[in-house]
């Protein structure tokens, strides 16, 4: 493996070991605050012994999760230096605003949430119980803004001699389109990820017959607030199809394993990719598939008898407009060309630089600049190179929707019976429909991830910088030891969390919920 | 200045006392200690320098760096 594999390697472990942590904490601290407002409204005390109960759970969670993701930001300054440098200043104000968020929200409304009771008032606690979830999901924002600047490049000029990229526009930096779909999808995600916690651990207790009255008040709470997140997550994982369609349209190919798209276009429920075929063979792209008629032309477009576009098409440049009309655009070649030429002006501007000599300075910067929207194809020895992990893709976009499919109506089961058919709760295979979930979940969420970053290769920025010329000039061997060692640290981190929750809810089924949280 | 000195007691006290009556919460406190101290403390001084900041002196020096690096990429995989 070479430092580009292992670089990656590194980044994917620990964004991976750090999203199993971040959206139980967006979506259990939105649960607590809901079921703390209907203790503050009602004045009952079993809801204040169930907001205890699982503001403990959000806080073991918190407490493992806490500072993973800064580790990404070491992996920035050591592994993509290069990388790091060249988005600079448009990382540099979300994740600022992301730092002191964190901050300000960890020191002071996480400890009222904890420390506050029967110290603080009612109000002034549920307050505080409600400013740490917004807190945790604005935080969630200013990532997933910077993490949308990586797939759609927007509200920025490139400077040649500071080698940066340099905002010229907040706004459309922190509006950008892709940042708005991708927060609200992955915070509704997270809903229904700590829904489904929610109605895994009431089922155990369930099925363990242990606190029967709490664990049916959680249940209801977890599957209906799980079941509207899901819902929503659906609803926007529709909007990212259209906009991935329209920004990452590579992408949409290798989730579909489409090489030659058409009008029409269906979408593959099921399939077996055919791992020999490759751009502009004539081997078939699947040895058996399940296709859904028009579908991919209805999630993309909204129009099933539009065109969407296959690697092939992509790469002789016919690509589709924002309403859905096919566009013939610059081919990969024509961008490898283009892209090596910005280079050679980049070149050029060095020498004129070092020599001090504004002019051909001014001439290669204007250079650089109207060939910049390729710069990263200059990599490049073949168009193939710009292509996605079809196989990782595909059957990642799969097992995200069947899980979700899967999880869509154990969550449905569970808020009807919950609500309408309470006896239906006190069948075993209803507990086990609920604890099976509950692993699932996290597949089906670490699948969507998948999707998103591996569906978006070469690229680190879009068409701008692929992942080999980002990495740093370290030795292989270097990221490899560094690897392994957050492999051994997140994986006890884990076990740590795994063994205290699981140690927290066994000791709460031997005792009373209700009474021991008072 | 001695309303402010109240302030900042209570908001003392409040936290010791938190931290006094907690239950899990110890176990927590101390894994995040040492998660903290690992990560700072190891992983960022020993293992995780800042390649530019630590190679050159100045941002002229690094953007002619990233600029040489960027406009004559040496292939990945002949590293």
């Amino acid at each position: 493996m070479t430092v580009v594999d292992w670089s990656r390697a590194q980044f994917a472990l620990t964004a991976m070991y750090h999203w199993l942590f971040v959206p139980l904490t967006i979506g259990l601290s939105v649960i607590v605050g809901i079921m703390e407002t209907i203790y503050y409204r009602t004045g009952n005390e079993r809801w204040k012994a169930l907001t205890k109960f699982w503001m403990t759970l959000f806080g073991i969670n918190f407490a493992i999760g806490v500072a993973t993701g800064i580790i990404l930001e070491f992996e920035f300054g050591t592994n993509w230096s290069n990388y790091s440098w060249f988005v600079g200043d448009i990382f540099g104000a979300p994740l600022a605003i992301e730092g002191l968020l964190a901050f300000f929200m960890e020191a002071t409304f996480v400890a009222v949430m904890f420390f506050g009771w029967n110290k603080v008032s009612r109000g002034f606690h549920l307050a505080s119980t409600w400013l740490t979830a917004l807190g945790v999901s604005l935080s969630a924002l200013w990532i997933l803004v910077a993490n949308a600047w990586m797939q759609n490049p927007v509200g920025m000029e490139f400077d040649p001699e500071q080698m940066r990229n340099v905002m010229s526009d907040f706004m459309a930096v922190a509006f950008n389109a892709v940042a708005m779909n991708k927060f609200f999808h992955a915070v509704f995600s997270s809903w229904a990820l700590a829904g489904v916690f929610v109605v895994g651990v009431s089922s155990w207790l369930l099925w363990r017959r242990s606190n029967v009255a709490a664990a049916r008040s959680s249940l209801k709470i977890g599957a209906w607030f799980g079941l509207a997140g899901m819902l929503l997550t659906f609803l926007t994982g529709d909007g990212s199809a259209v906009q991935v369609a329209r920004v990452q349209p590579m992408k949409l190919a290798a989730m579909e394993g489409l090489y030659d798209g058409k009008v029409g276009q269906e979408l593959v429920g099921f399939g077996i990719l055919n791992a020999d075929k490759r751009p502009g063979d004539d081997k078939e792209a699947m040895h058996f598939e399940i296709s859904i008629p028009n579908g991919l032309s209805l999630l993309a477009n909204h129009d099933i008898n539009s065109f969407v576009p296959g690697i092939n098409d992509l790469i002789e440049g016919i690509e589709i407009t924002p309403a859905g009309d096919t566009l013939r655009t610059v081919g990969y070649e024509e961008r490898i060309a283009i892209g090596r030429r910005a280079q050679e002006a980049l070149r050029a501007f060095n020498k004129a630089h070092a020599a001090g000599d504004t002019a051909a300075m001014n001439a290669a910067r204007a250079d650089v600049a109207r060939d910049f929207r390729y710069f990263g194809y200059g990599y490049f020895d073949s168009p193939e190179q710009a292509v996605p992990p079809v196989a990782l893709t595909f059957y990642s976009f799969r097992v995200m929707v069947m899980l979700g499919s899967f999880l869509l109506l154990v969550l449905v089961l569970m808020a009807f019976a919950a609500s309408f058919r309470p006896r239906v709760l006190e069948n075993k295979w209803v507990h086990y429909a609920g604890m099976v979930s509950l692993p699932l979940v996290w597949v089906c969420s670490q699948a969507g991830w998948i999707v998103a970053e591996v569906g978006r290769q070469p690229w680190t920025i879009q068409d701008l910088l692929p992942v080999g010329a980002g990495i740093s000039d370290v030795p292989a061997s270097s990221v490899q030891t560094t690897f392994w060692i957050f492999a051994v640290i997140f994986t006890l981190l884990l076990v740590a969390e795994v063994s205290i929750m699981v140690r927290f809810i066994a000791r709460s089924s031997r005792s009373d919920i209700e009474k021991d949280n008072i | 200045m001695a309303e402010k000195g109240n302030i900042a007691k209570r908001i003392l006290r409040f936290y010791a006392d938190g931290f006094r009556n907690m239950t899990v919460g110890r176990t927590l406190w101390a894994i995040i200690i040492v998660k903290l101290v690992v990560i700072f403390a190891v992983l960022k001084v020993f293992f995780f320098p800042d390649i530019l900041s630590t190679r050159y002196d100045n941002d002229a020096e690094r953007a002619a760096a990233v600029r040489s690096a960027l406009s004559a990429p040496e292939p990945a995989d002949k590293r």
